[in-house]
């Protein structure tokens, strides 16, 4: 499958880390519903380490569609819960 | 692949898939799609521009600021060594606010330069990518009948068209970076046009409520501590002092 982080680029990964991807992803949104901004921070983390050593990058001439997108690295834990609750990142086109 | 499941799929992905619904259409035409690119690149360079402005814009406050830090340290050293106390503390307020603004403002110009930075890399990667859509574009179309051409270069516009929609969201970020930083510098130039930094040798009469005001800015026991280390070189110096041009100042 092929996985992006914004604003940074795109890994191939082998589809076996899907279950592993998917725990962090819901690590991550566990500790905003919680409002633990450490923990989230951890599992956000480690969820785009896991992308960015077990894939391998995309060449800049690999016009690919991604599976899954995640959100930028520096993602804040602000923008994270209205990531998560439906606000989102990008506003509504008004 | 039958989705990752939960959130990370059905949420963030959606939200992409937004911007990539207002970026274009894969079907348009071939060239079409090519000249969106283009213009798509052209966006992000003013992007870039945009950061650039308002950097410099900060890194010259910062300048000013740092002038008038030197200046009214020098001069809070002058009044103390002169005997007047009072103007020393209005001038170490002032500095303290100076200082204070300097701050947060160096790290605005750092964060805005890690901005600019992943602009740069994002337009790179975008040029990479419509580069290689160009060519692609070029091959399929002698290499394939016209209706299978179509379909295999609508899917490299896809790829392409999320790599614009991602630059598209750093840009969104960046511009909203920007616009706090503006907000920010559009305070330091309000307090600037105030007189708040101001030669103190000027200060006349009317200058109680700006003071009042900075007091309350600056921490009294940050300026308290300054005035008495001040005062203990002062102290442990020639004493005296030889400038008496402040007293003389309104």
């Amino acid at each position: 499958m092929i996985v992006r982080i914004s604003n940074e680029g795109q890994y191939r990964l082998d589809d076996g880390l899907h279950a592993r991807l998917n725990e962090l992803d819901a690590a991550a949104v566990a500790a905003v519903e919680a409002d633990d901004e450490d923990k989230f921070h951890e599992a956000f983390e480690e969820l785009l380490q896991v992308v960015r050593s077990e894939g391998t990058a995309l060449g800049d001439d690999e016009l690919e569609a991604s599976e899954v997108i995640l959100p930028p690295a520096d993602l804040s834990f602000v923008e994270a819960g209205e990531e998560f609750t439906g606000d989102g990142l990008i506003p509504e086109p008004a | 692949m039958p989705g990752m499941g939960g959130r990370m799929s059905t949420v963030i992905k959606a939200k992409i898939s937004r911007l990539l619904d207002r970026a274009e259409d894969p079907g348009e035409t071939l060239d079409y799609s090519y000249q969106k690119q283009l213009e798509s690149l052209q966006n992000v360079k003013k992007g870039i521009a945009d950061v650039v402005t308002a950097k410099k814009r900060l890194q010259m406050q910062s300048q000013k600021l740092e002038q008038s830090v030197v200046k009214l340290d020098t001069q809070a050293r002058q009044a103390l060594s002169s005997g007047n106390e009072d103007l020393a503390r209005v001038a170490l307020e002032r500095k303290n606010v100076a200082q204070n603004e300097l701050q947060s403002l160096d790290q605005q110009v750092t964060e805005l330069e890690a901005q600019q930075e992943k602009l740069t890399d994002s337009e790179q990667k975008l040029r990479g990518k419509i580069e290689a859509f160009r060519t692609k574009k070029e091959v399929m179309k002698a290499q394939y009948s016209a209706a299978e051409a179509q379909v295999r270069i609508s899917e490299a516009a896809t790829g392409v068209g999320e790599e614009m929609a991602d630059v598209g969201l750093a840009m969104q970020r960046a511009a909203d970076k920007t616009e706090q930083m503006r907000a920010r510098a559009d305070a330091v130039a309000e307090l600037e046009a105030a007189g708040t930094f101001d030669d103190l040798t000027t200060l006349g009469p009317g200058q109680d409520d700006i003071d009042r005001q900075l007091s309350e800015l600056s921490s009294s026991s940050q300026v308290d501590d300054e005035l008495s280390k001040m005062k203990a070189e002062l102290g442990a110096g020639s004493g005296g002092g030889d400038s008496k041009q402040l007293e003389g100042g309104s």
